[in-house]
């Protein structure tokens, strides 16, 4: 029996390969992206109200729905493009023959982009953003746009406009994190090879790590958000989903670097990342922190804020990691004190949910998105009539709180104070990467997410503890810095655990040295060859 | 350190933030704020005097890795049609909207 995996399940540079080796066309990658589509989606998510009776949900809880919007016919044609260029002799790019799922925040032109919003289910982008521009460019084939969490608020994926929500293709009866829920999904079930994502508190790395896959969020400023629909603008980035942590580096690589259309995009020359892969680790410091295995959170009855350590096989899978890395040659620093970790969580609350409302009070419908149909006096009243139709309700609790925190009598004792807060944040960073510094650290090797993946209901609805699902994400979130999180293991029900690691601003590069060393290290152990169940269950039923 | 959001607060965050609540929303809101505050209190006990500056975004944008000034060209949009497409209603080129309330002065 034949063991090649299907195209879909290959890496992009695995493609890139066989495209140049022709053995493969990208015809035949994005042809296979599409047949796992109709095997693994289930009914596609729309807007209308959900309510499944229990056959139906049970039905549901056994597939992905990932897509919102699903472009097979310009993807093939574009498939072809690429395949003639090679035949040229043409160099279709280091992306070529990938197809690439967008998380529906960024604007594609000519394409639905709804934020995953009631809001703005009806618009179409006028013009595409930079980031997704640069991939096509680099020969990244753009297969349709993937669900998230309401205009990315959320850790779960559930609080989108659009259902059934998107399940975990480990256990579809368990979430895919989020807000790039989709986008990991989707890459780790084989309906894309790579998605692009955000990462706002952990957006990125906690469904990367859910759904065992590769998630980086960038250094703020690292690439370009012209294009990106605005949730927290100090704290938004934009990053890779992939398989491995080569196919990470070259998909930054291709979109990283300023832009004229967005001032925030930091002049800083890009490196080829690919030069980092095999640099291994000799020499190199990495630290761990006894302040990311201690997790301070709300009790769910009482709210009082408990304390505990994480749990055993994430904190053991840590451990491991930081033991192969020693084998290979890095010095292991430790404790590295990271003590402000605890203030990430409140600290977010009140800086994101200032920039959130914000952000949002441009949803007016008058240029664009959702007005009411209701008869109205005057155009507040239609303001208010169409925002309460059509956001959702974690997005008016966001709204609400930054109008809260913002308001004159309580800024100085909330924002400011998170903004103060923030710099303490950001000092521990400053302080563990000094060359000169006590620490002296290239990185610093953390657990992504303090549990695996949790069911689907099981924590949606109590917008404080699933807060919390992003504590060890959101430090590097506030401090600018960049964070990798990669596969490292599965937990005893099968489910994804997810390493992180993180350094000092634009140091990607050794990101993916340090990561693409563990790939090697741990290339023969048992959990690498464990596949999610929803693509064991097609391999027993072809 | 300010008290618990009482529901004429509410109200009021309510008519700042434009909605108009479909019934049985505004309970659920108002408990959920009211738990997220109990969280972000942690940060009233945090030492932090105005001697610790304010971060505004965690990378610094020194001058070297800013984005220069650039002149101010307007450059417009090839297809405005497409933009005015997608507004829930226009005429002749322009955003229809209901009245605007106004008060005389």
């Amino acid at each position: 029996m034949s063991t090649d995996p299907d195209p879909c399940d290959l890496t992009a540079h695995e493609v890139l390969s066989r495209l140049h080796q022709g053995s493969l066309t990208a015809v035949q990658v994005v042809q296979s992206a599409l047949e796992r589509i109709r095997r693994v989606e289930g009914r596609r998510p729309t807007a209308a109200a959900y309510s499944p009776t229990p056959e139906e949900l049970a039905e549901d809880r056994r597939w992905v729905h990932a897509y919102l919007h699903l472009q097979g016919e310009s993807a093939l044609e574009r498939a072809a493009e690429i395949d003639r260029a090679l035949e040229r002799g043409e160099d279709p790019g280091p992306l070529a023959g990938m197809p690439l799922a967008v998380k529906d925040i960024f604007c594609v032109e000519g394409t639905p982009s709804t934020a995953g919003s009631r809001m703005l289910e009806q618009f179409i982008s006028p013009y595409t953003a930079t980031s997704v521009a640069r991939l096509e460019r680099a020969g990244a084939i753009v297969l349709g746009k993937v669900n998230l969490d309401e205009y990315t608020f959320g850790s779960s994926n559930e609080s989108s406009a659009f259902l059934p929500p998107v399940g975990n293709p480990w256990d579809p009866r368990r979430v895919p994190g989020g807000s790039s829920g989709a986008s990991a999904a989707s890459v780790a079930a084989g309906e894309a090879i790579a998605s692009l994502g955000t990462d706002t508190s952990g957006s990125i790395r906690q469904p990367a790590a859910f759904c065992g896959v590769v998630g980086l969020k960038p250094t703020y400023g690292r690439v370009s958000r012209f294009g990106l629909i605005a949730f927290a603008s100090s704290l938004d980035c934009v990053g890779p989903v992939t398989r491995d942590v080569s196919d990470a580096a070259v998909m930054l690589g291709a979109m990283a670097g300023p832009d004229e259309h967005d001032a925030t995009a930091a002049q800083v020359p890009v490196e080829d990342y690919r030069d980092f892969l095999d640099r291994g680790v000799r020499g190199l410091r990495i630290g761990l922190s006894p302040d990311y295995f201690r997790l301070r959170f709300p009790d769910p009855g009482s709210g009082r804020i408990q304390e505990q350590e994480i749990g055993g096989e994430i904190a053991a899978t840590v451990r491991h990691a930081a033991q192969l890395l020693a084998q290979e040659g890095a010095e292991i620093v430790e404790p590295v004190g990271m003590p402000s970790t605890r203030y990430g969580v409140p600290t977010y609350f009140a800086i994101s949910r200032v920039e959130a409302a914000s952000n949002l009070h441009r949803y007016d419908g008058v240029k664009y998105g959702h007005r009411t149909s209701q008869p109205v006096e005057d155009l507040r009243e239609m303001y208010r009539k169409s925002r309460g139709e059509a956001f959702g309700v974690q997005v008016k609790l966001r709204i609400l709180m930054g109008m809260y925190v913002s308001a004159a009598q309580y800024e100085k004792h909330y924002y400011q104070q998170a903004l103060r807060v923030r710099t303490l944040i950001r000092r521990d960073f400053e302080q563990a990467f000094s060359p000169q510094g006590k620490f002296r650290l290239d990185a610093l090797l953390a657990p992504t997410t303090p549990t695996t993946a949790f069911q689907l209901g099981a924590v949606y609805g109590d917008s404080v503890l699933m807060q919390y699902a992003d504590l060890l994400t959101v430090p590097a979130n506030h401090a600018g810095v960049p964070a990798l999180s990669i596969p490292a293991g599965l937990d005893a029900t099968g489910l994804p655990i997810g390493v992180q690691l993180m350094a000092s601003d634009f140091r990607e590069g050794l990101l993916f040295q340090v990561g693409r060393t563990y790939e090697r290290a741990t290339q023969d152990e048992a959990w690498r060859r464990a596949k999610p169940s929803l693509l064991e269950d097609l391999s027993a039923h072809p | 350190m300010a008290g618990d959001i009482t529901p004429e607060l509410f109200a009021h965050l309510v008519e700042l933030a434009a909605f108009e609540l479909p019934a049985g929303q505004a309970e659920y809101l108002r408990a959920e704020l009211n738990k997220q505050l109990e969280s972000i209190r942690e940060l009233e006990a945090i030492r932090v005097g105005e001697a610790i500056p304010i971060t505004s975004h965690g990378v610094p944008y020194l001058p070297a890795i800013s984005s220069r000034p650039s002149a101010d060209i307007i450059q417009p949009f090839p297809h405005p049609e497409e933009i005015l497409a997608q507004a829930p209603e226009s005429q002749e080129g322009y955003f229809v909207v209901p009245d605007i309330p106004h008060t005389e002065l």
